[in-house]
């Protein structure tokens, strides 16, 4: 087990940069054996802290998208019914053997969940946007996070090899249940202040120098500040700095057009296009040193 | 795990870990009295935390408790007060001058244990403050929401706009924000009931029938999950609603926390996209950005051009098939209402169901003969007043069989 400081340390080297406060919840993760909850707008980088969670454990991810009406079939196990019926023309006359042998391992299809809680070494297990599935599949996996076995009628409780490290990430489009909430620990996903998204920038977008990410990273933030729709993310940031680095831009001063005109990389509807005009985009260029 | 492997130690010095409990314990019925949903397991794991050694540095201690104790984004923004509060608040300088060793910040002086005791004792009353201000309102509002329930029966059939006092206006937008989520929670009800299977599930089938040797017998249709009922509110903020307005924003307020389906736009001179602004949980608070937007520039109402700009820019997110869109409004159009008729049209190809409610219509003597209502009467598939709680709530029915 890896004390907090040495999970800093790794989340730095795998590439995540990590506000202060995550690597204490990664590390009480570890210790408490509790999942973790991450909640924060869209685009901020839930689902990031999941892979670098992967990365520091040197760890399988495994990952179920939670979607309206996502059932246990889908999530957990099912049969491998074709098989079974072949197997079953194929043995034909032999009734009593062939029962035992379709509910057996080699016709049991493993599911996200299932296949969490059956490796050799803990995987961290994705569970993505959980707001989006229904409320009784939510119970379900409350059961499972605190029990981690799981009952197959056919054949028999199949308990965990090994704890997965459980992160699920929910965007607030349904409130989620108390009892979730307390068994999970909690953390709050912002978008980055300017450092710290500057440095994710000079991470991530090759060819992007101190200078460029800083203002960049400045001019998000002006952004962010006016009434807009919908807020540009990281990833959006991302997109903006490769595409500014990409046309040869090395500072923001030198091209407002190319600025205005890609700021298409940030703004998502039509209605911030329309409200952030180049007199706004001037207004913001000159805050930004 | 070292939770577990720390154990003996946790009871090697089980005298100071006893006291150190102590104060856990007043910590967590603090954070209870806080709002916070803090079991058993939690306090367990607390425990084991600041015998692992956390208890030694302050500042880790809270982010770690914040993950912890913390539900939801409302209890992570207060965590680090109510810790700093609690933990910190006199005895900063005394943790400072034992940071020697962490076994030492550990093993607090008899002083500083008297100290905690004697804050433990008069902590309460310190963080009290912080929960009777947050507490006040909620517990408040609970007690009178049962109060409101009988004595809203009264106010039920009071025209909206001859509630004169604070307190029965008060008592309105409750029972405004109240109807909102009983309606909610019937509609789905019903929705549940209804689904039925009209395609196959050839995979379930085959299961189903592989006790039959796979013969498709007892086949197994899917069903098809209806789209939930979508409300889409447009409310008309001009300054002839005005008397309706607030009751009608608590109303929308209510819908929004509880509907999953809902949109809410506020119209005057122009449009304006308002359901962000409304998902702020508290209402009073949301109330302020509203009314912030719905000052009008100028005077009148277009009706006819806010809906044009709903249909240009907003209906082909905000309506889907199972969509009812409610219109709020009196029906003074001071554009053009031949516009208002057309962009009706329009709307009413796109969804499901327009129910325009309209307060004056239960006013003595009110004809619909505003230029502006005579155009969109054809197009609309309710007209009903909503001018009291009770005509409101004649809605839901409507609603439901959407």
């Amino acid at each position: 087990m890896k004390s907090r400081d040495e999970i800093a340390t790794s989340l730095a080297a795998c590439g995540y940069i990590a506000d202060g406060e995550l690597a204490t919840a990664v590390a009480l993760m570890q210790m408490l054996k509790r999942p973790l909850l991450l909640e924060g707008e869209a685009g901020v980088g839930k689902t990031e802290v999941a892979k670098a969670l992967a990365c520091v454990h040197g760890a399988e991810l495994i990952r179920l998208q939670c979607y309206e009406g996502l059932d246990q079939s889908a999530a957990l196990y099912e049969w491998n019914y074709q098989r079974q019926l072949l197997a079953i023309e194929a043995h034909r006359g032999h009734a009593d053997s062939i029962e035992d042998r379709i509910f057996s391992e080699k016709y049991l299809l493993e599911r996200p969940l299932l296949a969490a809680i059956r490796r050799d070494k803990s995987p961290v297990l994705l569970i993505d946007e959980i707001d989006r599935a229904d409320d009784e599949f939510e119970a379900f996996l409350l059961e499972l996070l605190s029990d981690f076995q799981v009952s197959i009628p056919e054949l028999g409780t199949i308990r965990a090899t090994t704890i997965p490290h459980v992160v699920l990430t929910s965007n607030g489009t349904r409130e989620l249940s108390d009892a979730l909430r307390r068994r999970c620990l909690y953390h709050y996903v912002d978008y980055p202040d300017v450092d710290r998204e500057a440095r994710i920038i000079l991470a991530k977008v090759d060819g992007a120098d101190a200078s460029l990410a800083l203002q960049i990273a400045r001019m998000v933030e002006g952004i962010r500040k006016e009434e807009l729709r919908k807020m540009p993310g990281v990833a959006e940031t991302l997109d903006w700095a490769a595409a500014l680095v990409g046309l040869d831009v090395r500072d923001l001063h030198d091209a407002p057009d190319v600025v205005h005109e890609t700021l298409m990389c940030l703004l998502k509807t039509h209605e911030d296009r329309a409200r952030v005009k180049p007199e706004v985009t001037a207004r913001l260029l000159g805050r930004v040193a | 795990m070292s939770a577990r492997a720390t154990t003996p130690a946790f009871d090697a010095f089980d005298d100071v870990s006893l006291r150190m409990s102590t104060k856990l314990a007043g910590f967590l019925r603090t954070l209870r009295d806080n709002g916070f949903a803090v079991g058993l397991s939690e306090g367990q794991d607390a425990a084991a935390l600041m015998a692992a050694g956390y208890a030694a540095r302050p500042p880790l201690l809270r982010s770690a408790f914040k993950h912890l104790f913390s539900a939801r984004k409302s209890d992570w923004d207060k965590f680090d007060g109510l810790f700093d509060a609690f933990w910190l608040g006199k005895r900063v300088r005394a943790r400072s001058s034992v940071t020697g060793s962490a076994r030492a910040a550990n093993t607090p002086s008899l002083k500083g244990l008297q100290d905690a005791q004697s804050e433990r004792a008069g902590s309460p009353i310190a963080t009290d403050q912080v929960p009777s201000s947050d507490d006040a309102p909620q517990g408040g509002g609970s007690e009178g929401r049962m109060e409101g329930a009988s004595r809203a029966e009264n106010l039920t059939e009071v025209d909206f706009r001859k509630l004169a006092d604070p307190d029965a206006l008060e008592q309105a937008h409750a029972a405004a924000a109240r109807l909102a989520r009983a309606m909610r929670t019937r509609l789905t009800r019903r929705d549940l009931l209804r689904r039925r299977g009209k395609r196959l599930d050839l995979r379930r089938t085959i299961h189903r029938n592989i006790s039959h040797g796979g013969v498709p017998i007892t086949l197994v249709t899917r069903r098809r999950k209806d789209k939930p009922l979508r409300l889409v509110i447009l409310l008309d903020a001009s300054g002839s609603m005005s008397m309706y307005t607030a009751v009608f924003l608590r109303f929308i307020h209510g819908v929004l926390d509880e509907f999953r389906e809902a949109e809410a736009f506020l119209f005057h001179t122009r449009l304006a996209y308002v359901s962000d602004a409304m998902k702020e949980k508290d209402a009073a608070r949301a109330l302020d950005r509203l009314s912030i937007m719905a000052q009008g520039a100028g005077g009148g109402t277009r009706i006819g051009e806010s809906l044009k700009t709903f249909n240009r820019w907003h209906a082909a997110r905000a309506i889907h098939s199972r969509t009812c869109v409610m219109i709020v409004s009196d029906g003074y159009e001071t554009g053009d209402a031949a516009l208002l008729g057309r962009e009706m049209a329009a709307l009413a190809k796109r969804c499901r169901r327009i129910a325009w409610l309209n307060p004056m219509m239960a006013w003595d003597g009110y004809a619909p003969e505003a230029k502006g209502i005579k155009a969109a009467l054809p197009f609309v598939d309710l007209y009903a007043p909503a001018n009291t709680l009770k005509s409101l709530t004649a809605l839901e029915p409507y609603l439901a069989r959407l």
